[in-house]
This record gives C-alpha cells, structure tokens and sequence, in this order.
C-alpha cells in the first residue's frame, strides 16, 4: 500500500445517509479513502455500493452528513465542478463521436484549446495501447478496446481519483482477468486513487488493497483482503465470501471454565484470545473449509469434530469440494487437493467425521 | 426473411403473395398514379386512349399568379411549421425522458392528443378562437393551427430516438466536466440529430398537405391544397393534377428523407 498514515485521507464520508423517499439505500456512514489507494466496495445488488459511487461523483445528493474531498466540503458542488470522472457499467462512450473525440471531452468542456487537446489524447490513447484506432467508430471496437477507450477518456484529465461501477462485468471471463491486472498496473504507476464498485470476490480481492463490504445500506468490514478471508468480522461477511463454515450458537463455559460455543452441531472450544464477548451472548463460529479434515473415525483428540454424512462433491482443477450434512442438518464443505482424499474411499451417504483445531476457528458476531 | 426460409417455400406461393403484394400497392396508387398519367396528357377531360404528351397544365398553372401566392403561403408556413414544431416537440419528448413528476401520465395523453381530435372540429374551434383574437385569415393563423397539429408527430420521433439513448449518457458528459447545457448542446441533441431531422422533415410534409384546418383559418392566405379546394369548384381542369402531382412528390420527398435519416444503422444502434 502506497499510503501515508500520518497524510490526510483524500475523501471522507462524514455520517453520509442517502434515502430515496421511504427506502434507505445508505445509512450513516462513515469512510476514508487514502491517496493513492484502490479501494474497492463490494457487496451484492442494492447494498448501497452504487450509490455511495454516485454521491462522490456528484450524482446523487446526500440526505445527511458531508463528503470532503482534499478537506474540502463538495457537498454542493455539481458533478461537472468536481474532479471525480467515472467509469460506467455500461461505459456510457458517445457514439456519435469518434474514439479520439470521446478522449477529447472532457478537456474540450474545460476550455482547452484543440491542438493541445488533441495531443493529449492522443498520449492517452497511446499509453491504454489504443493509438491505431482514434479515428474509429465506437461501434467498430471489440469489448476490450471499448474499455480502454473509456478509462482513457476518464484519465485524460489526470485526476487525483477515478470511479469504477463495475467496468468489466460485461466482458468475458478471459478478458476480465486481462482488464483486471491492466487496471491493478495503471493504477501502481498513475499513483491515482482508484474506488472500485463491484460485486465480484476475484475482482475485489486480486486488484484491492483495501475492500469495503457492504450489505443493506451499512459497511460490515474494512480491511485489507487477507484480513477479510482470514477474519470476517460479522457472519454476513463469512456467508458472503463463501469460504466459511458457520456454526451460529452462543457463547458459554464449559466444565472446566473454558470458554466455548454451543451450537446446534455440538460444543466447540474456542481460538484462544478470540472470546468475542460475555458468555450467553449469540456468536457465530466460522472456519474456512481448506482448514477442516475429513477422518473415518473420531479424531479423538483437542481437535473439535463434527459427525456427518457426505452428500456430494464437486472437482475444480486440482482441488475437489466435498459437501456434508451435520445430524441438524447444516451443510458443511470442506476443500482438498486429491492426493489427501486416495485412502477416504468416499462415497455419498457414508458418515464421517470432520474435524478442525480450536485456532482455526474464527468468531464473528450476528 | 432469411435464406433458410426462402429455401422451404413453395415457389408458387412465393410467386403469389409477392403478386399479391403488388396489386394491393396497386390499388392504393393508381389514383395517384392516374392523376400523374394525366396531367402530362394534351386532352382537356381524362379518356383513354391518351393524347400527346404535353406540359401545358404544368405552364398554366405556372402562369397563375394565384398559386404561385398559395404555393409561397405553403412554403412559408410548413418551413416555420416544421422548426417551431420540432423545437416543442423535442422539449416535450425531453422533458417525458429526464423527469419525472406527478400528472406525467396527463402530461402526456395531452401532450399527443391534437392529431386525434377530428379536423373539422379542430378548424373550427381554431377559427373560432383565433378570430376572437384577431388572428383570423392571417398566415400567422394557419401557422399556431398547424404547429398545434404537428408538434405531437415531432414529439413522438424525438421520444422514440430519446428511449434508445443510454441513460448513462448524460450523467457521464456531466462527470466529465459538461454543464447541463453543454451536455444538451454536445451529447443529447447530437444523439437525436437523426430524429430532429426526421421530426422537421415530418412536420413539414404534414403541414404542407394539410387542408381543412388551413381552410377554416387561412382566409386570404390560402396554402396550396385550399388553392386546389378552390379550383374544384369552379371547373374540372387537368391543371388540378399538374398541383396534384407537385404536391404528392414534394410531401413524398420530405417523408423518405425522414425515413432514411431515421432507419440509418446508427440511428437504431444503441451503445
């Protein structure tokens, strides 16, 4: 992360609400978002990630609260007064303009001149590798070229940040991965702040250096995202990233005065130091399903298990998805590279017994 | 119809339905054909066999300073028709495309209800409110008549082409730095050049052919098509399809323009 901490951040939400008459699309939010950072917010459809992108932008108007930009108040301020260009879902390119002419709006609306405009956009397009088509149509460019077309036509302003709503979900998987490692390098040599909006895991977690989760209107967790596939701070956040196993139960003392949860499944010990809250209070247990082992019997020792029966497994590559159901009916997945799986002989139906060490467990709250 | 299509019909249905095709265009052009045929023809009343070849009812009418005035009339009020018509057209299909407030609904139906109210009830209130107001007989009349009639037809082309524009547009010209009126002036007006065109080519053609509503409203001002009104009654001439003839290419001129300008590929084509 090229971030300072002692510099200020670049934007500030300060308690910024939106709503849309009766219906809340972001609650009270607090941000920073640091210069030179990717950011990215992630979170499923009407999360609010969207809209907390169009109040930056100017788009939409806060209900409540303040945005800074630089420490600037930009509340008031119109889209067309702020430095805040975007990316469009749809890109949004002007078809009835040439692909240079697209890069050249933003500089013509500022009032350069158009020897001067041009040559800028031309470096632009030279630096996105697009230079051969500047006198094209929009309509005669692939997917791919459209999409450089449009950063282009954002950057040429050099601004200090860019907006991206979801830019690549319109591409194939193949040129997704592409765009994704051209942006991730164009935003380490710019040094400009890139905010992405999307609801894609890979697109938020390969590019990132910080990621925003979003669910209903409120931000779940902030973090990097090692720290976010490592220790997902709600049970919405494990659920989300799909990674997890989640035991909801309640916390408590066993016997011996050790702190444990008891769920549905069973009782199961706690990483140490990870003791949420008060006993009696409702927690949920989440482990990540590379961390669980598969046995035929009972391991028998400090390890917490669970019994239960295979249901189905799936085979990605060199690693398989194995599916199981607990007694209470919980469906719990485990992950294994093939090799670990030779003398298990699984079949479905057939009762195992899953286990994991009380430090891979990781507790999160409702 | 697509080759595979072609393949799987019956050459001798083919052959039908495109003769059947034929004959229905037929009937429906025959008079007007019928009318041309005539006016180029020597004969004082329309017979067959033919006479000569001739261009005298085209002279005479040329002579005529009468239609001259009713053709200068025409010209002068379809050309104001059409651009003040458009102008109103494309701030109410743009207002319908960027806002949205209570009563749209009523908005609207009003907004394209004139062309369904029957001519002669539209003439006549028109002749009765515009004498109220001194403007009876006037061009001026014939012109707020005929804007009345036109500007729902520009309305409805200007709506269509504004529903084929992403509605990101607009928003990504103000992210870059365009004011709302330079975002009108480089972004949306430039979309919809191919409909503001179709819709004043439209207008035009519309204004130009209309009769009854010019009838009751153009008092010394006749348009052309009144002019025609006024040659019928007083004697079967073929100087009628000589009119006839000039008015059906240029209204058809003014229609295939629009049509070509709004069925171009990138007229249709939404980014």
């Amino acid at each position: 992360m090229t971030q300072d901490p002692t510099q200020d951040p670049l934007v500030t939400f300060d308690g910024v609400a939106k709503r849309f008459g009766s219906y809340t699309a972001v609650q009270k939010m607090d941000l920073q978002i640091h210069q030179g950072e990717f950011l990215a917010i992630m979170g499923s459809s009407g999360c609010g990630k969207t809209t907390t992108l169009r109040m930056l932008a100017g788009l939409e108007a806060p209900s409540e609260g303040v945005i800074r930009l630089s420490g600037k108040p930009i509340n008031d301020l119109p889209s067309w007064s702020r430095d805040t260009p975007m990316v469009w879902q749809s890109l949004a390119l002007f078809p009835f303009l040439s692909v240079i002419e697209n890069v050249e709006f933003a500089l013509k609306m500022r009032g350069m001149g158009r020897a001067e405009r041009r040559a800028r956009a031309e470096q632009w397009l030279d630096r996105m590798g697009i230079a051969e088509f500047a006198d094209r149509n929009i309509s005669q460019l692939s997917g791919g070229q459209r999409q450089r077309v449009a950063l282009a036509r954002s950057l040429v302003v050099e601004p200090q940040i860019l907006l991206l709503d979801e830019p690549l979900s319109a591409l194939d998987a193949a040129l997704k991965v592409r765009m994704q490692s051209v942006l991730k390098t164009l935003q380490r040599e710019t040094g400009i702040t890139f905010v992405y909006v999307t609801h894609s895991q890979s697109e938020a977690f390969s590019m990132a250096d910080r990621v925003v989760i979003m669910s209903r209107g409120k931000i779940e967790q902030i973090g990097t995202p090692q720290e976010i596939y490592r220790a997902p701070r709600t049970s919405f956040v494990a659920d989300f990233l799909g990674s997890s196993n989640i035991f909801p139960g309640q916390l408590t003392r066993d016997g011996q005065g050790q702190p444990i949860i008891a769920t549905p499944s069973g009782d199961f010990a706690l990483p140490a130091g990870n003791t949420l809250g008060i006993a009696g209070q409702s927690a949920s247990l989440t482990v990540l399903d590379t961390r669980m082992q598969i046995h035929l019997q009972p391991p028998g020792d400090a390890r917490n298990s669970v019994a239960a029966r295979m249901i189905g497994e799936e085979f990605v590559g060199a690693t398989a998805t194995i599916y199981f159901e607990t007694e209470d009916g919980r469906e719990i997945r485990v992950q294994k590279a093939h090799e670990d799986l030779a003398d298990l002989s699984l079949a479905i139906g057939k009762p195992f017994h899953l286990s994991w060490s009380p430090a891979d467990g990781h507790l999160v709250s409702e | 119809m697509n080759q595979e299509n072609e393949a799987n019909r019956n050459p001798f249905v083919n052959g039908a339905l495109k003769l059947y095709v034929l004959l229905a265009y037929l009937f429906v052009f025959a008079p007007i054909l019928a009318s041309f045929v005539f006016s180029f023809n020597s004969d004082r009343f329309p017979s067959i066999p033919l006479g000569d070849f001739s261009t005298e009812w085209y002279r005479a009418v040329a002579a005529d300073p009468l239609v001259w005035e009713g053709l200068r009339n025409t010209l002068l009020v379809g050309v104001v028709v059409g651009v003040i018509s458009t102008a109103l057209g494309f701030g109410a299909a743009y207002t319908d495309y960027r806002y949205h407030f209570m009563g749209k609904q009523v908005y609207l139906a009003l907004a394209l209800l004139p062309p369904t109210i029957p001519v002669v009830i539209m003439g006549l209130a028109m002749l009765a409110f515009l004498s109220r107001v001194n403007l009876s007989g006037d061009a001026l009349a014939v012109i707020i008549a005929h804007v009345v009639i036109c500007a729902p037809f520009a309305m409805a082309v200007i709506r269509l082409r504004l529903s084929q524009m992403d509605p990101s547009l607009e928003p990504a010209a103000w992210n870059l730095g365009a004011s709302e009126w330079a975002a009108m002036r480089h972004v949306v007006i430039p979309f919809c050049r191919p409909a503001i065109l179709g819709a004043l080519f439209v207008t035009m053609a519309v204004s130009f052919d209309e009769f009854a509503i010019a009838w009751f409203v153009s008092g010394l001002n006749e348009t052309l098509p009144v002019k025609v009104l006024g040659f019928l009654q007083g004697q079967v001439s073929p100087r009628i399809n000589a009119i006839g003839t000039f008015v059906f290419v240029t209204t058809m001129t003014l229609l295939i323009l629009a049509q070509l300008l709004l069925g171009r590929p990138d007229a249709t084509e939404k980014e």
